[in-house]
């Protein structure tokens, strides 16, 4: 405590002559940004930088649980990709990736401009709702579906099955179609989160610009087309971004789902259930960090495509308004 | 009313009601018997008010989760990690965040660069080698495993960084410094309470994902005295796989606490959650 309470106090309380005093205070104004990027910089040395050269070395050799291992070189990544069962993993993943990203955003924007539209009565309580679900965590979320999704006894298909005479209640979500299960349950826990991100960034759309468009008579597709969707951009395509990465790494929900096992043939199995059963259950962290590697890999290369993308785009636009301006 | 506000209305209740649906259906879900569970899918049908049979609902299913289960010792787990690491985790972040925003030194460079690299790198490529550094440092099974590796997030540092550069004014801290304030006491006493909002908002987050983290405990946990709700929940389905009124007990017990504390303080938390993707 009083060790903690010292530096505080010492400045004041010690007084050297006044030029040492500056000299002494321009070498804690140097040393001081360091102090307060210690504990930091030592906690991702220790738990970022060493795993990351760890899971490099890991991943050239074999390991049988975390003290004893071998050299293998590159046959880790050869074995990755020559593995079926990793590349039905990927094959699943992508699935759900696609999946959630196209059914979630577009809705999460359409709730958001819903909500945004002025003389909407109780939009704190519609946001509050919908937004709810992602404050249940995922276990709980795995648990609360886990029920809901049973065969006859589960709401879903008793739901479904009042709804639509035809609707066969033995429907086995968590068998055949788990991906569907799976895409279903995080489009509950994450449209509202997702629509709070559209909702803040509808707040930059020109609302001027927006009457002006109204005037000259655009229709609602020409104004969403041309003012909001350009202005929503810069938050959307990292709200895209974002969601491809977590999506990516679904592990969790079909882990907790399928009680451990990865499913009929193999329908549950994702890359970082893969990677988990591979390090953790089979002991074998070489081959876990390969898989980790590639994962990586691939979400790098999204990363780089999106930003690739997104300039092109401008570079496309502003290449058109320069012809344009040459033509004139 | 204007047609279309009815018509937003028709498509946004009906959503908000599919939404909230599950969490109706838990909350019905741990009040009922296990004879009740299946043969109604929401509230028994009997002769009490608005044809329901109150008298069947029971709270049997929370007092068999406190006696039977380690439900007290887990929930006294998960509030524990979950402050500890909010609090160091806020702390760390807040002083990062602010020296990489307004203080001068070299090497501020290299060090955002740093933070910006740790931001892309996913999770899972980190699981098996964090393994390994905890099994090194005899950390495995304890909760310094959990907390430690939590409290330097790159992110934290991030959103507090974007904070600073919004909301503590360089002038302001210019002005401290002529009147001979230390460094300390300019953080402390200056910038600390500008970025409060930011405080808020982070703490929340980050007890949030600790209370619901189930990955990691699951991994560096053994002893099953030791484990938080997430993996204690997990594990009631293998135990008393035929108990689900027990189960969704529990599982109501373990969102409500957070789910009430978060409805309470959720402009807070909007704000931050949505805060680093607007500025950044």
């Amino acid at each position: 405590m009083s060790s903690l309470a010292a530096p505080a106090t010492l400045p004041g309380s010690s007084s050297p002559a006044p030029a040492s005093t500056s000299a002494s205070a321009d070498r804690s104004r140097s040393v001081f940004p360091w102090l307060l990027l210690a504990p930091f910089l030592l906690l991702v040395l220790v738990f970022t930088i060493v795993p990351l050269f760890g899971a490099t070395v890991l991943s050239t050799q074999q390991t049988f649980g975390p003290g004893t291992s071998r050299f293998v070189g590159l046959s880790n990544f050869r074995g990755v990709l020559s593995d079926p069962l990793f590349w039905t993993a990927f094959k699943n993943t992508f699935v759900f990736t696609l999946g959630s990203v196209c059914v979630q955003l577009p809705l999460a924007l359409c709730f958001a401009m819903l909500l945004n539209q002025p003389g909407i009565r109780g939009k704190t309580f519609f946001r509050l709702i919908l937004f709810s679900p992602v404050l249940v965590g995922v276990v709980y979320v795995a648990m609360i579906f886990f029920v809901l999704f049973q065969k006859r006894t589960g709401l879903i298909n008793q739901l479904l099955a009042g709804i639509l005479p035809s609707w066969d209640v033995g429907f086995a979500w968590l068998d055949q179609y788990i991906m569907l299960a799976l895409i279903l349950a995080t489009l509950w826990q994450y449209m509202g989160f997702n629509m709070v991100y559209f909702l803040a960034a509808l707040q930059n759309v020109p609302k001027e610009l927006n009457e002006a468009a109204k005037m000259d008579g655009a229709n609602w597709w020409k104004r969403f087309r041309h003012v909001t969707l350009p202005a929503i951009t810069p938050v959307g395509s990292f709200v895209v971004l974002l969601s491809i990465i977590g999506s990516f790494q679904v592990f969790e929900l079909p882990f907790l789902l399928l009680q451990g096992s990865t499913g009929v043939d193999n329908k549950g199995l994702t890359i970082v259930g893969y990677l988990y059963q591979t390090g953790f259950q089979s002991g074998d962290l070489g081959y876990a960090s390969a898989i980790g590697w590639t994962i990586a890999i691939v979400l790098a290369v999204c990363a780089g495509l999106q930003r690739l993308l997104s300039a092109g785009s401008e570079v496309s636009r502003g290449g058109k308004v320069a012809r344009g301006g040459g033509a004139k | 009313m204007k047609p279309r506000a009815i018509a937003t209305y028709c498509i946004v209740v009906p959503a908000c009601i599919v939404i909230a649906l599950p969490l109706v259906w838990l909350l019905i879900a741990s009040l009922k018997s296990s004879e009740d569970f299946f043969t109604s899918p929401f509230l028994p049908r009997g002769d009490g008010f608005l044809g329901i049979a109150w008298d069947r609902l029971t709270l049997d299913n929370f007092r068999n989760l406190l006696s039977k289960t380690g439900f007290a010792r887990s929930l006294l787990a998960s509030s524990l990690l979950a402050s500890v690491t909010a609090t160091l985790a806020t702390l760390i972040c807040a002083a990062a965040g602010y020296a990489l925003a307004r203080l001068h030194f070299r090497g501020k460079r290299g060090v955002t660069w740093l933070v910006l690299a740790c931001l892309i790198i996913p999770g899972p490529l980190l699981l098996s080698p964090g393994f390994q550094v905890l099994y090194h440092l005899s950390l495995l099974d304890t909760f310094m495993g959990l907390i430690l590796p939590a409290i330097g997030p790159a992110f934290g540092v991030y959103l507090f960084r974007q904070a600073t550069v919004s909301s503590v004014p360089p002038e302001l801290l210019e002005a401290a410094r002529m009147d001979g304030c230390s460094e300390f006491r300019i953080f402390w006493r200056v910038a600390l309470p500008l970025l409060q909002p930011m405080i808020a908002a982070f703490m929340l987050i980050t007890f949030l994902s600790v209370w619901n983290n189930f990955i990691n405990p699951q991994v560096v946990l053994q002893s099953a005295e030791k484990f938080p709700l997430a993996v204690m929940i997990a594990q009631l389905k293998d135990v008393y796989s035929q108990d689900y009124g027990l189960m969704m007990a529990g599982t109501m017990l373990s969102i409500l606490p957070v789910a009430g504390l978060f409805m309470l303080l959720q402009r807070d938390f909007v704000a931050g959650l949505t805060s680093g993707a607007v500025k950044g």
